[in-house]
């Protein structure tokens, strides 16, 4: 118990109170810079378009892994080949942001129209549907969406076990009374399935945004944050490394923070009635 | 025209989607794992499909160039005495040592954090002491944390203590990362122990450690298990914390590392791409195909409970 707490301190409370201090101070914390970075923070371009692709990302990252993941939850508890689907849905889980980033680099690669796409989405567009390529990781006005493509390919198996658990947990009684009583499956899906789900549906929320936030990986990989693709993550980084400026990454970090604290509060209040209930 | 063939045919529209469903979540690593197998010249000519067409050409010459660090195509290879292969793959350049440094931190960054939460679980599963139901909230609380507000202390901490660019600090710093779930997730299971378990044993006059010794830790191997899959591969797909701490030195790259470095250096070596991050891929997939169940559990316990 206290090796744990030592390193609970060490590694984690110790330094969120320091990254705190720290975004109130310079470049290399010597002298202090007031609300400084955090003017910078909200003013530069760079950054304001981070913080824009990082509600894209939130928006469409959460909806639609959690979307997916109940359609895929529901309509594989119809099959009998439904542990198999889902894992193959799930496999992405278990390899890094950056395997799965070669996968998608190859997934995209771009050709000029007339050569030989080597891309499978380019060669599905233009070999099969008469489009022309699209340089998917370029083209500023759909390289953002790749990039969450990527992310919800990854994380939607994650949003399908728990949702596809939260499912098997409404009794069985109620969706046979509900089918007696002539009820449509469709008007089943949406008065008693999505209702007595949505406890489930909105943990998985929660951590959807908590991941959304924190993205990193696959920007840094694909695009590195450059053809206005850049997420706030990266940008903590770039200014740590690239431009060694900490004050401005711990602004950044504290920006991250006080985006989370909402979702830590529901999660205290959570476990709190749940110890309560036990 | 009512009942029978709309069922019927409601019931092929589900087996479409699934099925589509299904291709899109795995042609993708399908499409990777046949281009690794392809020659360099096929790999930027034409799409991985074009492999399913005869004749087959596969060569495994990607997994020896990516391995080793050293070209083995084109000219036929002079027979150098002083290197063997498996010394290149260990020592050499190419992703052979990177795999292995991504072994050297993993297990210690499995094993650490996986010891230390046992006990701080139970501590706090069954244990009575002031201040308990405080640490408890603490613990939820860091759950969400972003790691992003550790970086920049941290990072100073260890150059002051020389810890910058070791395993020794990436072990640390993985430990302190993984123990809030960690703990999170073992107390959920111990909680979860019936009471008389503990009534009985303390009864007998046996000691806290030898309950959890003798009792907890035999009853819990199974979530025990979930948490240390989940914290291996946890670490093994990692890149951020190796970039900060291990900084750019390939002597101790991970995999992660190996490989985006690989992908900002375009060009030459795109065509070792695939088999390199399939290389990456092989052990997760074997572990995630072999203890699926103890991952999904992990998983469940962790969000839905709590």
């Amino acid at each position: 118990m206290g090796s744990a707490l030592l390193f609970l301190t060490v590694y984690l409370i110790y330094p969120i109170l320091n990254t705190a201090y720290i975004s109130f101070l310079g470049r290399s914390s010597k002298e202090f810079a007031g609300l400084g970075n955090y003017w910078y923070v909200f003013t530069n371009t760079d950054m304001l378009g981070a913080l824009k692709n990082n509600l894209l990302w939130l928006v469409l990252f959460t909806s639609i892994t959690v979307s997916l993941g109940i359609a895929i939850a529901v309509l594989t508890d119809r099959v009998r080949y439904e542990a198999a689907a889902k894992a193959l849905v799930f496999l992405p889980m278990a390899i890094s942001f950056v395997a799965a980033s070669v996968i998608w680099r190859f997934m995209f690669e771009f050709r000029p129209a007339g050569m030989d796409q080597i891309g499978l989405m380019n060669a599905l567009l233009s070999n099969l549907l008469g489009f022309k390529p699209v340089a998917w990781l370029v083209n500023t006005r759909v390289n953002n969406f790749a990039l969450i493509g990527v992310g919800i390919w990854v994380w939607t198996g994650f949003s399908t076990v728990i949702l596809s658990a939260g499912l098997k947990g409404i009794p069985v009684e109620i969706l046979e009374a509900a089918r007696i009583d002539g009820a449509s499956e469709w008007r089943i899906f949406w008065r008693i399935i999505l209702p007595m789900m949505r406890t489930t549906i909105l943990v998985v929320a929660t951590t959807m945004v908590i991941i959304v936030l924190k993205v990193f990986d696959i920007v840094y990989v694909m695009t590195n944050g450059n053809l206005g693709t850049e997420v706030i993550a990266n940008r903590m980084y770039k200014e740590m490394f690239n431009y060694h400026h900490f004050g401005r990454a711990s602004a950044i970090a504290i920006i991250l923070l006080l985006a989370v604290i909402p979702v830590i509060v529901f999660n205290i209040r959570r476990f709190r009635a749940q110890e309560a209930a036990q | 025209m009512t009942g029978k063939v709309g069922r019927r045919l409601s019931r092929s529209l589900l087996h479409i989607v699934i099925i589509s469903i299904c291709l899109m979540w795995t042609l993708p690593s399908f499409g990777l794992l046949a281009n690794s197998f392809r020659s360099r010249r096929d790999i930027v000519a034409t799409g991985w499909w074009m492999a399913l067409k005869t004749p087959f050409a596969f060569t495994v010459e990607n997994y020896m160039d990516v391995l080793t660090g050293q070209s083995h195509y084109g000219e036929e290879k002079a027979p150098d005495k002083s290197r063997s292969i498996l010394g290149d793959i260990i020592t050499g350049q190419g992703i052979g040592r990177a795999f292995l440094n991504s072994l050297i931190i993993s297990i210690p960054s499995t094993l650490i954090p996986v010891v230390i939460a046992s006990f701080a679980a139970y501590a706090l599963a069954w244990m009575r002491f002031p201040g308990r139901d405080l640490l408890l909230i603490i613990v939820v609380g860091l759950l969400v944390v972003p790691l992003q507000m550790t970086l920049i202390p941290i990072l100073r901490l260890y150059k002051g203590l020389h810890l910058a660019g070791t395993f020794l600090g990436v072990w640390l710093a993985h430990t302190a990362y993984g123990l809030p779930y960690a703990i999170y997730l073992l107390r959920n299971f111990f909680k979860a122990l019936p009471q008389d378990l503990f009534e009985s044993a303390s009864l007998d006059g046996a000691s806290q450690f030898v309950v959890f010794y003798r009792i907890v830790v035999p009853l819990s191997i199974p979530s025990i298990a979930s948490l240390a899959i989940f914290q291996f591969l946890w670490v093994w797909n990692d890149l951020l914390v190796a970039l900060i701490y291990l900084g750019g030195t390939r002597d101790v790259a991970p995999l992660t590392m190996h490989i985006s470095s690989m992908m900002s250096s375009l060009g030459e070596n795109w065509h070792l791409l695939p088999a390199g991050a399939f290389i990456s891929m092989m052990l997760p997939l074997i572990i995630f195909s072999i203890l699926q169940p103890y991952f999904v559990r992990g998983i469940l316990a962790g969000s839905l409970k709590g």
